[in-house]
């Protein structure tokens, strides 16, 4: 029996071709259940592949991966997956979309108009039930579908930089409602992004990859108190985390930036 | 503004035009004297149609429903089809280099051998009404039935539908807008169908109508029946493009 949520053991990812192509090699991980897991590295690392895995959409090539105790063949039961761009239907309304998972599942949806209608004012779409996608922000628009990805109350929820294509303000913004809402829901997160910050600031565990293949280079705790205010990302404890992360980017050599020198006044 | 307010401008101004352009060849045809049998003015051929409303309108009548049959049948087929060629790709291998070959015959010039097999009535201008509208058809909703983004295809694997939940609530609804732009491709077609079935054989609908009239060099009543078309075709496209903003409302919302 095995206690993890996300159990990988040695996953290797090869693209096969003319060119095979080595997206992740020798990947050991455990998730506790309940745990925020940020899977952080550059463009290119796997990291997306790997969430691809744990979601049953792409099969590993080496390895073991499984789901609460159930190798991953096919999407898991009660999984819930937020893209980087909403993937939401335009043509149906802000509720139609939430509830899409519940039809799809073949449930009534009168059961969970209730539990719609919560995570509606939780996340502060309260007012935009009714209307279509195309009326909303990027921002609300990416909230919804974080509403769809809960409805079904998954135990496990992935999401594969849902806020990369956020503007910095609406991005912020976002990390402190995603925080809120996981504190209500406290399921399985398993986020991917390629930003440090936002790595930090949402998880327990920092799960830094290196590229080319897909390694895991470290595993950072993070041992914040929440709820986590956008202020702590001012203050010495999460710059060490932070910082920590940087020199592993700057030892891959994914940063290059010249040694630190006195600022020089321009000549006039 | 209103929506209906700028709706309604946009159709004053298109108005205008029109009325613009009849005045110019009016004063045209009078001051540089061009005789009637070359081209009358449009004063003439408002007072032909007026003369003989009934009769054109009753020919205009049989070529609309010939019309409508033909992109009747080039929807249904179109889609149909559309939806097994996205569907399966055995289907797709065999049956797609056979509706390219399809497509690049003139269908003009088969439109004959519909006389011969289907007689002199409506059928034979109805199928081919259907021919020549059937491709737009196809191609359009094919590819509306291929533009469903990644993501939204990874979102339905994970949740795990029915084939039938996904085509119906995601592909089939993804696809509309496309298939709707086809419609409105093929009705214009389907005119053009109707009317190269009137020329080839008939003695009814405003193809009849020119030829017959072309005989006798009357030359207002050609025009008579041109004009009658061009209002056919607005009415048709108009009608489409309402069904299209009816259909699709989240295409349409102010942002």
């Amino acid at each position: 029996m095995n206690a993890a949520a996300i159990h990988a053991d040695r996953v290797r990812k090869v693209y096969p071709g003319e060119r095979a192509l080595t997206a992740l090699d020798g990947i050991s991980l455990d998730i506790r259940p309940g745990e925020f897991v940020s899977i952080l590295g550059p463009s290119g690392c796997g990291k997306s592949t790997f969430l691809r895995c744990v979601a049953g959409l792409e099969p590993v090539t080496e390895g073991t991966l499984s789901v609460d105790g159930r190798v991953v063949a096919g999407p898991p039961d009660h999984l819930g997956m937020v893209f980087q761009r909403d993937a939401l239907l335009e043509w149906r309304t802000i509720e139609r979309n939430i509830l899409l998972p519940i039809e799809f599942a073949g449930k009534p949806i009168q059961a969970y108009r209730a539990a719609m209608a919560k995570l509606l004012k939780l996340s502060g779409l309260s007012d935009f039930g009714d209307r279509y996608p195309r009326e909303l922000s990027g921002g609300m628009r990416q909230r919804a579908a974080i509403c769809r990805a809960l409805i079904d109350q998954p135990g496990l929820l992935l999401m594969d930089e849902p806020f990369g294509a956020l503007d910095a303000l609406t991005r912020d913004q976002m990390n402190v409602e995603l925080q809120r809402i996981w504190l209500d829901t406290r399921n399985t997160v398993m986020f991917v992004t390629h930003g440090i910050a936002e790595a930090v600031f949402l998880a327990d565990r920092v799960v830094v990859f290196s590229p080319r293949p897909g390694r895991i280079a470290d595993i950072i705790e993070v041992d914040l108190p929440r709820p986590r205010r956008l202020a702590v990302r001012e203050t010495a404890r999460f710059g060490a985390y932070t910082g920590r992360i940087r020199d592993l980017f700057h030892e891959m050599g994914l940063i290059n930036e010249e040694p630190a020198q006195a600022i020089e006044e321009p000549a006039p | 503004m209103k929506p209906w307010i700028a709706r309604a401008r946009q159709w004053l101004l298109g108005a205008m035009s029109i009325v613009a352009f009849l005045a110019v060849w009016e004063v045209l045809v009078r001051v540089l004297h061009v005789r009637p049998v070359t081209l009358p003015p449009p004063t003439a051929i408002l007072g032909e149609l007026a003369g003989e409303w009934h009769w054109y309108l009753d020919h205009a009548l049989y070529t609309l429903l010939t019309t409508l049959g033909g992109f009747a049948l080039s929807v249904v087929v179109g889609v149909a089809l559309a939806m097994l060629l996205v569907g399966s790709r055995w289907f797709e291998h065999a049956v797609y280099p056979l509706i390219v070959a399809l497509n690049s015959v003139p269908k003009v010039a088969i439109a004959p051998l519909f006389v011969i097999w289907l007689g002199t009535g409506s059928e034979p201008k109805i199928a081919i009404a259907f021919l020549i509208a059937v491709f737009a058809v196809i191609v359009d909703a094919v590819h509306g039935l291929r533009s469903v983004p990644q993501d939204v295809l990874d979102l339905g694997t994970v949740l795990k539908g029915s084939t039938l939940d996904f085509f119906f609530k995601v592909r089939l609804p993804c696809a509309l807008p496309s298939i709707l732009t086809g419609m409105k491709v093929a009705i214009s077609l389907s005119l053009v169908g109707a009317i190269v079935g009137e020329f080839v054989a008939s003695q009814r609908g405003l193809g009849y109508v020119i030829l017959s009239a072309q005989g006798t060099f009357d030359t207002a009543r050609v025009f008579a029946a041109v004009f009658m078309l061009a209002f056919l075709g607005i009415v048709l496209y108009g009608a489409l493009a309402w069904a299209e903003r009816r259909a699709t409302p989240w295409r349409r919302v102010d942002r």
